[in-house]
């Protein structure tokens, strides 16, 4: 039980995909205009990374030790789809302001270094907890980097007021906003790691 | 006239790197050094052509008339990684010399989505064959550009004091970020 807790927080804090591996950029940087969008990328993600986890770990036996990144990809392109065909049946306009980026969870080094890393060599009961902590980890760097992006550029987290629109900076909902924003968010926290 | 446009929107408007954000991972991690970096865009100029060209025709050819668009991503990110597989094998018989230089840089090519992004994408915009390749090759060379621009500043960057932690990817990523805002002085050119 303690090692099944520990499997799940490992994801989450200690090795963070976003923050501490430095893994996912694309969808991180891409994605995170808002804090919802952000956070339903990361949900998506998550989803893919529990299902492919579970289903790699169980047909590991099967799968040739040589063509296994193959097989890997296949498996985790086809779950990919399966987000991409329900988002666009049921939330197009999120499917909408995410758009490239859903069919891009395929080459999300997070997913495919999780399922060589951990999937592989794993059960399927402990595959799929730490499936869901990777994605739980990156959820919450995407929800953090979306929510610091539209506080300082539109005043606004969730679309909840916090103060006026206009004193918000544009330049943090554009582009080079992302990169400023992320880079100081992994300064501040390796500062607070080093602290601790 | 309009492969002008393509060329001159795909490197510096809509730059894939620095307004787009695809192909992140090897912009920040192939950029420490010029040589690298010059290395890495000639492989990835050499593979997304040959992708983009494959990913169109089986699109065009075998998806589109069986209505099979639904297996996009799976086809294409298979056909991707085998292309990349393929051309290593082939450069290594054909080029010893080309394969030294971009040997390194090709298994990590598979899972640079700017290459996936730019097959989807030329399907996306219902490119015809032609524009496809111009637009798949101009964004190769925005990509070079933008990490030839970059690994130019992180060399110099390397030599200054930066804050403790801001040292490494914190430091790059803000400068990054001033770049792309450099680049924000093309849009409206196109």
């Amino acid at each position: 039980m303690k090692g099944n807790l520990k499997t799940l927080t490992n994801g989450i804090i200690k090795e963070n995909p976003t923050f501490v591996l430095l893994l996912g950029m694309c969808p991180l940087l891409g994605t995170t205009t808002s804090a919802l969008n952000g956070m339903a990328m990361g949900l998506a993600t998550t989803f893919v990374l529990v299902c492919s986890n579970t289903v790699i770990s169980s047909l590991k036996r099967f799968i040739p030790d040589k063509i296994r990144i193959p097989a890997f990809i296949v498996v985790i392109a086809t779950f990919v789809s399966l987000v991409e065909m329900n988002m666009k049946a049921y939330a197009p306009a999120l499917y909408e302001s995410l758009g490239l980026f859903i069919p891009l969870i395929v080459v999300n080094c997070v997913v495919l270094g999780r399922a060589e890393a951990f999937a592989a060599k794993n059960k399927i009961f402990p595959s799929l907890l730490d499936g869901l902590g990777m994605g739980l980890g990156f959820t919450l760097g995407l929800t953090l980097l979306g929510s610091v992006r539209e506080l300082f550029g539109t005043g606004k987290i969730f679309s909840l007021n916090i103060y006026p629109e206009e004193y918000g900076s544009l330049i943090f909902v554009l582009a080079p906003g992302a990169f400023i924003a992320l880079g100081y968010l992994i300064a501040i926290i390796s500062k607070i790691r080093n602290r601790v | 006239m309009s492969y002008i446009l393509i060329f001159i929107g795909a490197v510096f408007v809509n730059n894939i790197v620095l307004s787009q954000f695809l192909g992140v991972c090897p912009f920040l991690g192939v950029s420490k050094k010029v040589d690298t970096a010059v290395g890495m865009s000639a492989a990835v100029a050499f593979v997304i052509v040959i992708a983009t060209l494959f990913t169109f025709l089986i699109h065009s050819y075998i998806l589109k008339p069986f209505g099979l668009e639904f297996m996009q991503t799976i086809a294409f990110i298979l056909v991707i990684a085998a292309l990349v597989q393929m051309v290593e094998i082939v450069l290594k018989k054909v080029s010893p010399a080309l394969y030294q230089a971009l040997g390194v840089f090709l298994p990590l090519i598979t899972t640079n989505c700017a290459i996936l992004g730019v097959a989807i994408l030329v399907v996306q915009k219902d490119f015809t064959l032609l524009s496809s390749l111009v637009y798949a090759f101009s964004t190769a060379i925005g990509f070079g550009l933008a990490l030839i621009l970059f690994s130019g500043i992180r060399e110099q960057l390397s030599y200054t004091n930066v804050p403790k932690s801001m040292e490494g990817t914190p430091i790059a990523l803000i400068t990054a970020g001033i770049l792309a805002m450099a680049f924000m002085g093309f849009s409206g050119i196109v």
